[in-house]
């Protein structure tokens, strides 16, 4: 049985819903009533059925109308994908993950057939059906990295691994919580961190860079990272802000449910074999209130974490704005009972 | 958690004598799949089961990453070592199984590089083996300068010449050829990046004369993976897990710590990584450090060792392990 792609849209009528099951499957990134940054990395391991984390490369009810706003997105502002010349090969890796994954996890809609270095690749919820040289770019219709990353949820940022540091030195970047791939490429690990407030005086910066210069080929790690988006928008970038932005004071006591929702990020890291670069999915999970609050712990837990989260994140997440309206309307729903920890529905 | 790498089940499917000090292994999944792919300059850490005693040693893959049929180390034999290569030329036969590491890369090839000039001295020649073969395939620009003892103990020289021919220069120290250094670092051009994997003292010559003619740090690789030293045993207190062990003479640190059931996380074993680092929560005696992971102040401080090289001569030493 394969997935129903859902018909829908990311922009003008926003369409985008969850089906229950996907409502059920939700990465809820709040084990707890509090928040506040870590380095809560653990290792890309396969999760129970029927989470996000069924196949270690998640595709799911929205994979059609999310490629198809990628295309869009790549029509109006090509700089979203980028590669710097020495960034081939990685996008060769990153292409035979990809598919290795994406048709392991899911073969009724993806197929990889190699002959030495002559591969055929079936996509059939896109209609695919490509043979090409692995190695040999002039055998694609795109550069390695663009040609699956426009048939891949997520944004991809490759990184370059060198004198110590991590280079943002490639990506796909159209489905991002407010930054920029081409203001940030060539910068390494602290030059594109540097916006974020807190977390460099806690040492988390260096602490996690030790940590993914050593990740390790066939050990993944991942981490959850969260944020709120008005309306169920994929292209929140700063290119777009004046399409986006001004929808922060849209936000009324009676449209709540329908159009806060709550965007948490899928972020997992990968070691490259043959570049020894390191690959960075950031892949995005959109939930409207209406649909999270169906799930009474999460109700409570969000309502905690927004209503106690410090001023410094709230204003870095965007939130300030409509913060107080969401709070409100998100109390009703909190008896004030404990919650149980853990991530999962009730 | 731990970072430490996942294992391969192989087994050993040649083994061929290179030279008089020299001999090639070759390893083949035992399920008959393909092995991991990897990037020129990694290396694998193979398991050793001699006796009672486990040995760990780390090898550069020098196959082509083309090809993961097989992975194929050399390892040059070393009489007054601690054993290692010792137990591979002797014990290991073709058809044993083994274990090895997933690859790890720690002298990585920097791919912006518009032209790679590397610089091998005696066994160093083994990450660049897998080095150029990768950057052939690509077209890469590359160029060798390989230093051996004597032609005949020139390892894969003749391979090299045959397959890269004049991109390929060979020195050899009992006709008194020498790298002309300063000549070769004064006339590369812009945007040429420099690696060398050698014995200690050529590295530190070629980064010394490197720096002088004026060439940016991160445009110098180097790979030196130190064997640990032999040395007097000593007695060692690891505080969490409550242990007290020896370090015998031919045993390194971080051994006798596995030895004991404790378990850091490691990659490269040559004190070069990192991953072993441990804090020291008393002392009373001197450390010889010979790792290249921790700064000269680290080393000076004495609040860190790294087990994998370093040992420890004194009264008493407790670790944080």
């Amino acid at each position: 049985m394969g997935i129903t792609f859902r018909k829908e849209t990311f922009r003008d009528d926003f369409t985008f819903r969850n089906s229950p099951e996907h409502i059920r499957r939700f990465p809820f990134p709040f084990h707890e009533d509090a928040y506040m940054y870590a380095v809560n990395i653990e290792p890309h391991v396969v999760g129970p059925k029927g989470s996000v984390l069924e196949n270690l490369i998640d595709v799911d009810e929205h994979y059609v109308a999310e490629m198809q706003d990628r295309a869009l997105v790549l029509a109006e502002d090509p700089l979203r994908c980028q590669s710097l010349p020495h960034m081939t090969l990685a996008g060769w890796d990153l292409l035979e993950l990809l598919m290795e994954q994406q048709a392991l996890g899911y073969p009724e809609h993806f197929t990889l057939t190699r002959d030495g270095d002559r591969w055929r690749w079936i996509n059939r919820p896109l209609g695919i059906d490509d043979t090409f040289t692995f190695g040999d770019t002039s055998t694609l219709p795109y550069g390695p990295m663009e040609y699956i990353t426009r048939q891949s949820q997520g944004d991809f940022c490759i990184l370059d691994q060198r004198d110590g540091n991590l280079w943002m030195d490639a990506g796909m970047v159209t489905t991002q919580a407010d930054w920029s791939l081409d203001f940030d490429i060539g910068m390494n690990f602290f030059e594109w961190h540097a916006p974020v407030p807190l977390a460099h005086e806690k040492g988390i910066f260096v602490r996690a860079l030790k940590f993914l210069t050593n990740i390790q080929q066939g050990k993944p790690a991942r981490r959850l990272n969260w944020t709120m988006t008005i309306n169920p928008r994929l292209d929140t970038s700063p290119e777009n802000y004046h399409k986006w932005g001004p929808d922060r004071a849209t936000v009324t006591p009676e449209n709540v449910g329908d159009k806060v929702h709550l965007r948490v990020e899928l972020q997992s890291f990968w070691r490259l074999p043959r570049s020894n670069g390191i690959v960075f999915p950031i892949r995005c999970y959109l939930i409207k209130m209406d649909e999270l609050v169906t799930q009474p712990k999460w109700a409570r837990h969000l309502h905690r974490v927004i209503r106690d989260l410090p001023d410094e994140l709230a204003n870095y997440k965007g939130l300030t704005r409509y913060r107080s309206t969401l709070v409100e309307w998100l109390s009703k729903l909190d008896d004030g009972s404990p919650t149980n920890p853990g991530f999962g529905p009730d | 958690m731990s970072t430490g790498t996942t294992k391969l089940d192989v087994v050993v499917s040649d083994v061929v004598p290179v030279n008089d000090l020299v001999t090639r292994f070759h390893f083949r999944r035992r399920d008959g799949e393909l092995l991991p792919t990897f990037s020129g300059g990694a290396h694998v850490v193979v398991e050793m089961r001699d006796g009672e005693r486990t040995r760990l040693n780390p090898y550069s893959l020098m196959g082509s990453p083309l090809d993961t049929r097989e992975y194929t180390i050399s390892v040059r034999r070393d009489d007054v070592g601690r054993g290692g290569s010792l137990f591979m030329h002797r014990n290991v036969k073709p058809g044993m199984e083994m274990v090895v590491s997933y690859p790890v890369n720690l002298f990585s090839l920097d791919l912006r590089a518009k032209k790679h000039l590397m610089l091998a001295g005696g066994i160093g020649i083994t990450p660049f083996m897998a080095q150029t073969a990768q950057l052939a395939a690509e077209g890469g620009n590359f160029e060798l300068h390989y230093t051996c003892r004597t032609a005949s103990l020139g390892t894969y020289a003749d391979v090299l010449r045959e397959r890269y021919d004049r991109r390929v220069r060979l020195y050899h120290d009992d006709l008194d050829e020498r790298i002309e250094l300063d000549r070769l670092l004064s006339t590369q051009p812009l945007g040429t990046h420099l690696y060398v994997c050698g014995p200690a003292g050529m590295i530190n010559w070629v980064r010394d004369r490197a720096a002088s003619l004026g060439w940016p740090s991160e445009t110098v690789h180097f790979e030196h993976f130190a064997a640990p030293q032999p040395g007097l045993p000593f007695d060692v207190t690891l505080a969490v897990s409550g242990k007290t062990i020896r370090v015998d003479e031919q045993q390194s640190l971080l051994e006798a710590i596995e030895a004991a059931g404790v378990d850091p996380p490691y990659l490269c074993r040559g004190g070069v990584c990192g991953q072993c680092e441990t804090n020291v929560i008393s002392c009373d005696g001197k450390f010889i450090h010979n790792d290249h992971w921790l700064s000269e102040e680290e080393h000076r401080s004495g609040k860190k060792i790294m087990p994998c090289v370093s040992r420890f001569e004194g009264r008493s030493l407790v670790l944080e392990r």
